[in-house]
Parts: structure tokens; sequence; C-alpha cells
């Protein structure tokens, strides 16, 4: 009898074929692929629905909401028309608000991640690989970010960038809010990261290939993105899987705290903040985006676990 | 170790005094017009001129800045509105009072909040943790690493809120959040702040669990565990004085990290339990425009944040004896 036969496998094969046998990672894969389906196609599951999220159904149909704004029908006015039910007082659809909410979180939330791990990345292999004072200055400056009450500020400097760029009788234009609330959360997100590539870089950068790059007259372009980084793909994707759900959580608690994203666009940190002022007498409509944010975060916060487990089979969490 | 404490205390005020100019720079120094801003979007044009001068704005900006630094040691005078005196954080047009009164009087609310809770979380996580490592049980650890990844990915304004739907507005278990000062009544204070501990620790204990287990699991595992045991000591007495002692390093770090998004992250919890702490102090300095209150909270915030980090340095090189030495 012959022996199996050796089959040469790359990195991300073997990646793969680990993925695949963790039921979790799968389970939590189908969930992640199904938010960002519904994100993408929320326009045609607003067509088969037959509602749009900016509606005020309550005001315009008499029956729906009480005196008080609050939905007639028990459960928030669910109904065989209302899905989710209604949003008290203006009287919009939830479960249109929630479906449109997933794009404006995932918008914001996917472009402050790229961005966030570019910058950490580029900084803490610099200060890894530079060393020295550059190194120094480097990690104050991240020992700084890292102090800095990141929710406190940014709550505060809001209303300052929209003093400058928005003259006092304006209405706030919703692209400068979506971009001021980017470039905050990527300002106060990289520090981590570089923090944790530069212990990386720095580990490695004593290691024999990249001694024998250096004895062979390789660049430092050259080592930092022929030898270093192919070594460091890991540490970024898990932490770049990892962001992703910290920065959609953030997003809804500067909504929640009233910074957010403004009005008509539908996001799911003012739907919290409705919530949370009308409990009371609506519980259900805080229950939604509550659930839904809950089940996304796990799935993704699983997903990156996996991703993990996948990439380093040694690694123990 | 008195070096090693002198030493993070200074990098400490170093890391306070850029974050305040930080603060000061971006909030004072953008063109738009602070005096505005100070003012109110309402704001009629005498009023404006007083603002301007008493936020001395007249003055250039780095004189502003040094006036504003300085009056935090030696005291400062407002003309027309009476001397804040030494550690002066600045001057509230809202209030028309010195903020640190103001802050002073908000802030046993938050610690009262944080430090409470992070007892609770950390007593009980790291007592479940040794439980769940000595008797190596698989259900104390599963259920642990399940409500650690709920506790890690649910959000304290959903959680919050719903407990204070059913066990306040529903049922009446739990009394509506309120604060009573400890020294004017303990068994109030308590009572007050109870909700929002126990809405907090849900969140952040199991987090302690598992990490004390895995780390308890692998110091048991250790030589000088074995060493210990071989020459006939008792297995609590290893436990306790041994392993203990090496589990608590990373678990420390942890709370640290916490304690500081915790304080940083008050504004959240004492809005989701309407408690008047800092944090809503901070949310109603923004609404009024109130920059002097504002920049000293964002000041107290970071300031709890980096003492955390020196306790927990502190905590750390008596934990373990190497560090003091590095």
């Amino acid at each position: 009898m012959k022996p199996p036969e050796t089959v040469g496998r790359s990195p991300g094969q073997l990646m793969w074929l680990r993925f695949r046998r963790d039921r979790t990672g799968i389970a939590s894969a189908v969930v992640v692929i199904f938010f960002l389906l519904v994100a993408i196609f929320a326009p045609v599951i607003s067509w088969l629905y037959g509602k749009d999220p900016y509606a005020l159904y309550g005001q315009d149909t008499p029956g729906l909401l009480n005196d008080y704004g609050y939905p007639i029908l028990p459960s928030g006015g669910i109904s065989s028309d209302f899905w989710f039910g209604i949003e008290p007082g203006l009287g919009r659809d939830v479960f249109m608000q929630l479906v449109y909410g997933i794009r404006t979180s995932l918008l914001i939330a996917v472009i402050a991640t790229v961005l966030t791990t570019a910058i950490g990345v580029v900084i803490g292999i610099v200060a890894g690989y530079a060393g020295g004072k550059t190194d120094y200055v480097i990690g104050r400056v991240v020992d700084t970010v890292l102090s800095f009450p990141s929710v406190l500020f940014i709550i505060a400097f809001m209303p300052v960038v929209e003093n400058i760029f928005v003259s006092p009788e304006e209405e706030t234009p919703v692209w400068l809010r979506a971009v001021t609330l980017v470039v905050m959360l990527t300002l106060f997100g990289w520090a981590g990261l570089a923090r944790l590539l530069r212990g990386q870089v720095l580990s490695m950068r004593e290691r024999e290939f990249v001694e024998a790059a250096r004895v062979t007259g390789a660049s430092p372009a050259r080592i930092v993105f022929k030898e270093l980084l192919p070594n460091l793909w890991t540490p970024i994707l898990i932490q770049a899987s990892l962001l992703l759900p910290a920065l959609v959580t953030s997003e809804a608690a500067l909504s929640f705290l009233g910074v957010g994203m403004i009005e008509p666009i539908p996001d799911w940190g003012r739907m919290f903040r409705r919530g949370t002022e009308i409990y009371q007498n609506d519980i259900t409509y805080l229950i939604f985006p509550g659930v839904a944010l809950l089940v996304f975060v796990i799935a993704f916060n699983l997903l990156g676990d996996s991703v993990r487990d996948a990439f380093d089979p040694k690694l123990k969490r | 170790m008195l070096r090693f404490i002198t030493r993070r205390t200074f990098g400490a005020v170093v890391t306070l005094v850029i974050i305040a100019a930080v603060t000061f720079f971006l909030f004072f120094a953008v063109p738009a017009d602070p005096a505005r801003l100070a003012c109110g979007k309402v704001c009629p044009p005498e009023l404006l001129e007083q603002a301007r001068h008493n936020l001395g704005l007249d003055q250039p900006l780095f004189a502003q800045f040094v006036s504003w630094l300085s009056g935090i040691f030696v005291g400062r005078d407002y003309e027309g509105l009476g001397h804040c005196s030494a550690p002066c954080l600045g001057y509230s047009f809202v209030n028309k009072a010195p903020v640190l009164g103001t802050i002073l009087d908000r802030l046993p609310l938050t610690i009262s909040l944080t430090i409470g809770a992070a007892v609770i979380f950390f007593i009980f996580g790291v007592a479940t943790g040794i439980i769940a490592a000595l008797r190596q049980g698989k259900a104390l650890d599963k259920i642990a690493s399940v409500s650690s990844l709920i506790g890690a990915s649910v959000q304290i304004y959903f959680v919050g809120t719903l407990a204070l739907y059913f066990l306040v507005y529903q049922n009446h278990i739990l009394r509506q959040p309120k604060y009573v000062p400890f020294t004017e009544n303990p068994l109030s204070w308590a009572a007050g702040l109870l909700l929002p501990w126990i809405v907090l620790a849900l969140i952040f204990t199991a987090n302690y669990t598992r990490m004390t287990r895995s780390t308890m699991v692998e110091q048991l595992g250790e030589d000088y565990v074995r060493t210990a045991r071989a020459k006939g000591m008792s297995a609590r007495s290893v436990v306790m004085r041994f392993a203990l002692r090496g589990t608590l390093t990373p678990i420390v770090t942890i709370l640290g990290i916490d304690l500081g998004a915790l304080i940083g992250g008050a504004i959240i919890t004492e809005t989701t339990f309407g408690l008047q702490g800092v944090g809503q102090l901070s949310i109603r300095a923004v609404t009024s425009s109130d920059l002097p209150m504002l920049m000293a909270t964002v000041l107290v915030a970071a300031g709890a944040i980096v003492v955390f980090n020196i306790i927990v340095d502190i905590m750390y090189a008596f934990i373990d004896p190497r560090v003091r030495l590095s």
C-alpha cells in the first residue's frame, strides 16, 4: 500500500481548511454576511416590503398612533403591515429604520476601520523598525492618545467643528457629520493597534531573516514591505475584525449621546436614544435595535475569534 | 520603589499637560469665535464683548494657555467676577462660579458609581475564576466564556434601560437609581447605586472569571507551585500565597484599563440611569457651550485615566517585584 500523497498547501488554504471545520466560525460568518446583504439590498427590501424609512405612516394614517403619539396596537404597534411596529411620535416604520440603519452604521464603521488600520499599521511599523528617538516620540503620542477621554472629547468637539464649517443659521449637512464621526473615531482608534504592531516588529527586527535581508543590501522599504509586512498580516487582520464591531458600537454610543448621525438618516444609535426616552410607555421600540446590535456584535466578535484560531491554531485564547 | 513612583508620576503630569494643551488649543485656536461659543448661539453684542474680555481673548493664545495653566497652581483673578483660588480650573460663565466647586460636587457620584461596580466585579470575578480553576469544571468555564462574550458585546444603555424597565417600573424590585452621599447614610448610598452596580457587574464579571481561570490553571502547572506542594504546603496556602500572586498580575492590568474605560464612559452610564455625575455635567457643558467647564471635565476624566494607570503600575510592582527593577 502506498502512503497517502502529501499535498502542498499555501497558508491561505490551510487557514481556509481550518476555518471550514469551525462550526461557530461558519455560523457567525453566515450572520455577518446576512447583515452585509441586508445593508446592500436595503432598497430592494424596501421595495418588496412596500415602505420606506422616511414616510411618517403613523401621522399620515389615522388609527395607528393615539393622542400621545404611542402606537395603539400592543407591543409597539406590531401588525402584518408594520412587522416591527411603529416609531412613537413620528410614526415611521421600525423595520425599515433598522434595515437602513445597518447601512449607516456599517458605512461609517467600515471606513473608520480601514483608515484606523492603515494609520495604525504604518505608525506601528515605523516605531518598531526605526527605534530610538522616533520610537520614543511615537510611544509618548500613543500614551497620550490612549489617555484621552475619547467619548467626552468627541462630544465636546462636535459643536466646535460645526461652528467652523457651518454658519449658525444653517442646518448641519449630513456628510459633514459623517466625515467628522469617521475622523474622530479614527483619531482615537489607531493608537492601540500601533502599540501592538510596534511590539511585534520590535521582536521581529532582530530575527535572522530580517538580518539576512539587511546584509544582502535590501533597502528599508523592501525590508518593511517584503519581509516584515507579510508576517504581520495575521495580527492586522485579527485586530481589524475586532475593531469593526467596536467602532459600530462606538458610533451607536455617540448617537445615543446625541452627537451621532442626524435626522432623517436612519441610525441605530439614535433609535436607542429615542428608545430610552420613551421606554416606560413603549419598551418594544428599544428591544429591536438592542437585539439587532447585540446579535451583530456577538457574531462579529465570534468571527474575529474564529479567524484568529484559523490563522494560528497554537494560540491560546 | 519611590523612584519608580516618582518617575511614573512625572510622566503622568507631562501627559496631562499635553492633553490640556491639545484640548485648549483645539477649542480656543480654531478659526471660530470661542467667545461666541461660550456665549451661545443667540448672543447680544455687549455680552459677546464681555465674554471675549473675560476669556482673556484679547491676549495672545499662548499667554492665555499659560495663565490658565498657572491658575491651577496659584489661582487667578477674573475681572469683575471675583477670585478663583488655588487649583483654579477656570471660571464658568454659565454658572457664574469657578468650575472646580461644581466638579467636586459631582465627582463623588461618578467615583462611587465606578469604584463600587469595580469592587463588585473584581472580587466576584476573581473568586469564581479561582473556583473554576481548582475544580477545572467544564460547566462553569463554559458559562463564563459565553457570558463574557455577551458581556463584551452588550450595550449598557440597552441592558441598563431593560433593567430599569423590568426591575424598577414593572416590578418595583429595586429603587430608581439615586445618589445619596456615603457620609450621609451608607445604606441609602449603596441602595441608590445598586442597580447600576449590578448592571455594570453583569457586563464585566465574566471576563474576570475567564481570565482568572485561565491564568490560574497556567500558574498551577508552574514549577514553583509543584515545589511548594512537594515540600508539604497545604493546598490552600499554595493557591493563596503563590498561584494567586502570579495570577493577579495580568488581571490587575485589565482592571486598570476597565476602570479608565468606565470613567471615560461614565457619560453613558450616567445618562442611562439619569444620575447627575461628572459625565452629565460635561454633556450640559456642551449643550450650554460652557467652554471652561468642558475643559475641566476633559481634564478630570483624563486625570482619572492617568491616575488609574499609575495605581495599576504600582500594584503591579507590589505583586511582581521584578517590575521594580526594570
